[in-house]
């Protein structure tokens, strides 16, 4: 492997994909995001002027805010997929089991998950609005129509939609711990919270960093049931910033606004990103031994 | 010694791809009003050679968007049609590239941005069309109007299309919007076909007073609601009102205009619109209507086939679907027969296709058999005229197609009407209006910012 034209020749089919796939594009979306563009005639360079469009557009922030919001209750479940996690990991019956079916839904795609809430949140034929009728509420709201609900309605499943993922990685994370610390933990006498805040938990630390990041940026940049649930609809109310770029770009034709807002877009995932790792970054980190 | 050769290729190979990738994206940057087409060696030459048309063997490209699983019928007729032209011309191929709608859109963008359009291929009026033909796109087809095809078109169907007095594209279908009504709902309630607004109220309120949804709305798609709010701009402010304000000469705070959006709104408090409108789709609007749980539907002929000869829905719910024409308000201005509607997909030539002549005579030919058999064997509406008294079609159809031919005013759609940026503040507006969330004096302030931003 000492030969450079080997590794070159090794690296080069990986790195050109990038660069065609992800690099470039990215430089260009850059640049059209300077541009007045429709998609099909010539592109006028316009400056910044899109960017300053970008900071007083009203529908924008309220889009940077929903998908802000969805981020911090990402963040926040996290919390509660680490509790299913330590659970499971723990000695108890059917953990096998009850980590498979955790798992089913990210292995739906997106749109089957879409069509299935869809159908549980219909505001009169939906299971939801069914079993609530038979539960004697005369006018359940109708979830997906309702601009103060919406929102909240679809950060159901966009939150079930990965709880799955982030379950597995935890629990990996904990199976990776040596049986031999929490058995010794165990005859020193410490109680299971013990054994799970002050041995399980700081030992998957940076795994949780990661899922942290993870799930703050991937909401950041949310797309797809929002997409086909509600479109960002009714009235903006869950539009987030992806399907606002979308929107510009794609259904208002304004290349040039869509590509700034999805440079925007990068930029704050970048920051977020750091931010994030800035924040949790320690000094010293654990080792198993 | 072989690997070090090996390498450096690789590396010139994976370079100049890159290369290439950036040359063809700067190509797409250029594809502006200045590298006209027109005056492209290809274009040219194909003049010449128009000429002697019978001898030289051509083929001509077509793209068309409808697909042999979801629109059988329709890619049927395309087949007969081709097949009788290549037929009647042995030097002429015609080579088919079928895409699903949304799929067709994507592949027009990036066709045009890198000049490749087919010969002949399909577009929609108005708003969509107007970027290409900025972009010089497509070629004017005035000399088509004026040969055979000559007063064969209802009226005002090809104006869609035009741009600066040329028309480029000549429609295939042509639709109309009638209120579609479940003649058993209203029977088991004694209620009568509405003929003035006021009636028509009455109606609304006697159905939601006994727990049926008046109205199937699926307003998620937003260009459903936009239709009944444009039938009630139409009845009281007038059509002219209408179209003067969407053209940007007129405002839309004329007290007809938000009279109407204020009616929307009524609408909406009396409960006229099924539950949970704005985060329904049409599909599940429609869904509705067909299941016979909400009476009334407003939607364009495209869906007569559901109604009439689509043997999945059943017989029973087909045999009870009638229609009626929006109703006219007390002391407005509007009148009974104008509608709103409009042309669906037509036909374009490119305007650097080697072949222009080729394929203008082929549109010609197209348009011309098309119209012939598109309503009988598909159901669909074409944009020429059909001679009721001729064909067999059930008698839904032959009734609407007779109000075509009496109908005094067709608006097009607004969201067809207006560029692709007004036009999407358009619906987002109508969603807004609907869900009440914008009062109807800043629905009208919002219409007349986007229309005048997009002049």
């Amino acid at each position: 492997m000492s030969n450079k034209w080997a590794i070159a020749l090794y690296v080069l089919p990986a790195l050109l994909l990038v660069l065609g796939l992800i690099y470039i594009p990215i430089v260009m979306t850059g640049y059209y995001g300077l541009t007045e563009w429709n998609g099909i005639g010539a592109q006028k360079w316009i400056g910044f002027a899109n960017y300053s469009t970008l900071l007083q557009d009203g529908i924008f922030w309220k889009s940077a805010l929903h998908s802000l919001l969805l981020a911090v209750f990402s963040c926040v479940s996290l919390l509660l997929y680490l509790i299913v996690a330590l659970i499971l990991s723990g000695q108890i019956k059917g953990a096998n089991v009850l980590r498979k079916i955790y798992l089913i839904p990210m292995l739906l795609s997106s749109v089957a998950i879409a069509q299935l809430w869809l159908k549980i949140f219909h505001p009169t034929n939906g299971v939801l609005n069914s079993v609530l009728v038979s539960l004697g509420i005369d006018n359940p709201p109708a979830w997906l129509a309702d601009t103060s609900l919406v929102l909240y309605a679809i950060f159901i499943p966009i939150l079930w939609q990965y709880a799955g993922f982030y379950i597995l990685i935890y629990y990996a994370a904990l199976k990776n711990i040596p049986s031999s610390l929490v058995e010794a933990a165990r005859i020193d006498g410490a109680s299971a919270w013990q054994i799970a805040f002050r041995i399980k938990l700081p030992l998957i630390m940076e795994v949780i960093k990661v899922t942290i990041v993870l799930a703050f940026v991937g909401s950041l940049k949310y797309f797809d049931l929002i997409y086909v649930m509600t479109d960002g609809g009714p009235n903006n109310s869950s539009e987030v910033i992806a399907s606002y770029m979308y929107h510009q770009a794609f259904k208002s034709f304004d290349f040039g606004y869509g590509s700034a807002v999805g440079f925007f877009l990068l930029v704050v995932c970048l920051v977020a990103t750091w931010l994030i790792r800035r924040a949790t970054a320690s000094k010293d980190s654990i080792q198993y031994s | 010694m072989n690997k070090k050769a090996i390498a450096p290729i690789l590396l010139a190979t994976g370079l100049s791809l890159v290369a290439a990738g950036c040359g063809n994206s700067n190509s797409n940057g250029n594809a502006s009003p200045s590298s006209s087409p027109a005056d492209s060696p290809s274009a040219s030459a194909s003049s010449s050679a128009s000429a002697a048309p019978s001898d030289k063997k051509v083929t001509i490209n077509m793209m068309h968007l409808w697909p042999e699983g979801s629109s059988a019928q329709q890619n049927k007729i395309v087949n007969q049609i081709i097949k009788e032209y290549q037929n009647e011309h042995p030097n002429v191929t015609i080579k088919q590239e079928v895409l699903e709608n949304e799929q067709y859109k994507s592949k027009m963008k990036v066709l045009s941005a890198s000049n490749k359009l087919p010969d002949v291929g399909m577009t929609w009026a108005a708003g969509y069309l107007q970027p290409f033909v900025e972009g010089n796109l497509f070629a004017p087809l005035d000399d088509l109007l004026q040969g055979e095809l000559k007063d064969k078109f209802v009226s005002g169907t090809t104006e869609a299309y035009a741009v600066d007095g040329k028309t480029y594209a000549l429609p295939l279908e042509f639709n109309i919007t009638p209120v579609y009504y479940n003649k058993k709902i209203f029977e088991k309630y004694n209620l009568q076909v509405p003929t003035t607004y006021a009636q028509f109220q009455d109606v609304v309120k006697t159905l939601a007073k006994n727990g049926v949804a008046p109205i199937a709305l699926g307003n998620k798609d937003r260009w459903t609601g936009s239709l009944w709010y444009m039938y009630l701009a139409d009845r009281i402010a007038g059509s002219q009102t209408l179209s003067d304000a969407i053209n940007g000469k007129a405002s839309f705070k004329d007290a007809g205009l938000v009279q109407a959006a204020k009616e929307v709104q009524t609408l909406v408090d009396e409960n006229a619109f099924n539950k949970g409108f704005n985060g329904l789709s049409n599909d599940e609007g429609k869904s509705e209507f067909m299941n016979g749980k909400a009476a009334m539907y407003m939607m364009g002929t495209w869906e007569l086939p559901n109604f009439t000869t689509n043997q999945d829905v059943p017989q029973d719910f087909r045999d009870s679907v009638g229609f009626f024409k929006f109703p006219t308000v007390d002391g407005g201005k509007g009148n009974i027969d104008s509608w709103v509607g409009g042309p669906g997909v037509g036909l374009f030539v490119a305007e650097n296709s080697p072949v222009k002549e080729e394929a203008k005579s082929f549109v010609e030919y197209f348009v011309k058999r098309w119209g012939e058999q598109s309503v009988t064997d598909a159901g669909v509406i074409p944009a020429t005229k059909v001679d009721t008294a001729s064909v067999q079609l059930p008698q839904l159809y032959i009734d609407l197609l007779n109000e075509m031919n009496k109908a005094t005013n067709i608006t097009l759609f607004a969201d067809v009407q207006m560029k692709a940026s007004a036009a999407e503040i358009h619906l987002n507006q109508i969603q807004a209006l609907f869900g009440k969330a914008v009062t109807p004096e800043q629905f009208a302030e919002e219409h007349d910012k986007a229309i005048k931003a997009g002049q």
